[in-house]
């Protein structure tokens, strides 16, 4: 096996590993921390794929922002004792769900392009252009379908301040 | 592999991190010793002076205090987070290093060619914001698995605080980004160069915005509010102690260089000497032919006032005639010491000058401001600087438009 194979095999690994701890730990901050670590190893494989742009901003918003959130709500409101009945309920329908998905992205894998030896091949051509491709693309190729997500992101973020407003 | 490739693809990187990170401790250590005595100086008092000829050996005695001292874990705390939260402070700090350039020009060593910088990826500017918002997780860590009651306030107040920094240091920098066209650090110091001005004046709105965003980022005074001594003790890090402790404030300090480093490459030119298209200043590149005569001069005047009492006057007078010396030596080549130029060396002292003044800036804050109450640091991050650094962008992006 080459280098970059062997990388990736050890990086999906602990990725995939950390990942069940992640339901697996029973302590929620552990299971934040072990969510950490998968993204970052997720980051590293797409550093692997020279996708360093992407690789960047999944660490600054998945590891550096959103779970720092997660943390933030895990440490505000104690959930020791609470979840006891209603998780059973969220394994059980989450569970289904889970497995659904997994058993179509699998299908996917065999029936596709995905399955021959492209998975693991790394754009040829320099990657100085990373940042200007993803920019182009995004401005002005397809800057229509990105200002209605941005504007979808702005209705989600109206409502949650409207519904914490609502409270006192 | 042959050796040539071998060497040149991992024992010269491999060396290259180990001097840094093996010259920062003692970096750091005297730049305590430098902020004790700034600190000292503002407030009208004796800095540590017992340890050595005026305290100069306070740093290693203090780092074998620190080494040597009991390592103490509280009972009920979660020992693993514990344990783990000092370490995953320092990574990300030391880790951000990887990307700053001292200088361009690469030194030969041995007959290879040694860069002045670890590497220089194109998306090094997103990748000091990523590594930098990791950071985080240790002051959370630290202070949640404390279990103590001032450690997780410190930790609450200290992570509310970084994410709502993190979006106006975002913002700030992509001016600079839009002028320079990359976010390679070593290309925008290059585009600096070409357009014959430091990116400060441009950029001064963003510069404000980056600094200041910055200082609230790394913990220091004025926004010093999770380490509130008053309030919280010591805020996270209340529980720990020797060597734990002593990698927080690792990382707090390489934070601090960090950050230094950052406003000198993106406003301040990087490793370059001021103004460096006017050919009239070209002794400026030999900057510490200036400066070595000039700190010497102002030491012995200094030694001077010491013993004679003169209030620093003669140390001033020493500095100047110091410095007029080092003119004079620079401008006409005197002692043929214009001659030994090296690019590499004038970048990194350029570089290190630069760096230090704005190190000497937190240590300034530090001895001028009261802290921020929290409502108020909320209102500045977002009522000020959000609004102003999106400005920023707008108004480059008009600037970029209108002179083509």
């Amino acid at each position: 096996m080459e280098a970059p194979a062997v990388i990736f095999y050890v990086l999906a690994s602990i990725a995939l590993l950390a990942a069940v701890m992640v339901i697996w730990s029973r302590n929620v901050v552990h299971s934040a921390i072990y969510l950490v670590l998968t993204f970052l190893c997720v980051a590293a494989v797409y550093v692997l794929l020279r996708a360093e742009f992407v690789a960047a901003v999944q660490v600054l918003v998945y590891a550096g922002g959103i779970v720092v959130l997660f943390l933030f709500v895990i440490m505000l409101v104690s959930l020791q004792d609470t979840l006891g009945p209603r998780i059973r309920l969220h394994a059980t329908v989450s569970g289904i769900l889970g497995a659904t998905v997994v058993g179509l992205i699998l299908y996917v894998y065999s029936r596709g392009p995905l399955a021959t030896e492209r998975l693991l091949s790394v754009p040829p051509e320099d990657s100085a252009g990373n940042l200007q491709s993803i920019g182009q693309a995004l401005y002005r190729d397809f800057v229509l379908p990105f200002e209605i997500a941005s504007i979808l992101l702005l209705v989600a973020m109206i409502g949650a301040i409207v519904l914490a407003h609502q409270k006192h | 592999m042959d050796r040539q490739a071998l060497i040149q693809t991992l024992v010269i990187p491999a060396a290259q991190i180990l001097a840094v990170v093996l010259v920062l401790p003692l970096v750091i250590a005297y730049l305590q010793l430098v902020e004790r005595k700034v600190l000292g100086f503002m407030q009208v008092r004796l800095a540590p002076r017992r340890v050595g000829w005026h305290g100069l050996l306070q740093p290693i005695a203090d780092a074998v205090k620190l080494l040597i001292k009991e390592d103490t874990v509280p009972e009920k705390s979660d020992r693993f987070l514990f344990t783990l939260a000092p370490v995953v402070t320092v990574i990300p700090a030391l880790a951000s290093l990887a990307v700053i350039p001292f200088a361009a020009e690469p030194f030969h060593v041995f007959g290879y060619e040694v860069n002045p910088f670890i590497t220089d990826i194109n998306v090094a500017l997103l990748y000091l914001l990523a590594i930098s918002s990791l950071g985080i997780y240790g002051v959370i860590l630290g202070g949640w698995a404390s279990n103590s009651k001032y450690s997780l306030l410190g930790a609450l107040r200290s992570s509310a605080q970084m994410i709502s920094y993190e979006v106006p240091l975002g913002f700030a920098i992509i001016g600079v980004m839009m002028l320079a066209g990359s976010a390679s650090m070593v290309e925008i110091v290059n585009a600096q160069k070409a357009a014959g001005v430091w990116y400060v004046l441009p950029q001064i709105l963003g510069f404000f915005c980056y600094f200041i965003a910055a200082v609230a980022e790394t913990n220091r005074v004025p926004f010093d509010l999770p380490e509130a001594e008053a309030e919280l003790v010591a805020g996270f890090h209340t529980e720990y102690s020797g060597m734990k402790f002593a990698l927080f404030f690792l990382a707090e300090y390489t934070n601090m260089i960090v950050v230094s480093s950052i406003v000198t490459i993106l406003f301040f030119g990087g490793w370059l000497r001021p103004f460096p298209n006017a050919a009239a200043l070209a002794f400026l590149e030999n900057g510490w032919l200036l400066f070595v005569p000039l700190v010497a001069g102002g030491f012995l005047g200094w030694l001077a006032d010491q013993k004679l009492g003169g209030g620093l006057r003669l140390m001033f007078a020493g500095g100047i005639a110091g410095a007029a010396l080092g003119f004079l030596i620079a401008r006409s080549d005197v002692l043929g010491l214009a001659g030994l130029q090296v690019p590499a060396v004038s970048g990194v002292f350029w570089f290190s000058l630069k760096v230090s003044f704005f190190l000497f800036m937190y240590i300034w804050f530090r001895g001028t401001y009261p802290r921020y109450r929290y409502d108020q640091l909320m209102a500045l991050g977002w009522k000020w600087l959000i609004p102003l650094s999106i400005l920023n962008v707008i108004g480059t992006g008009l600037m970029i438009l209108i002179t083509g």
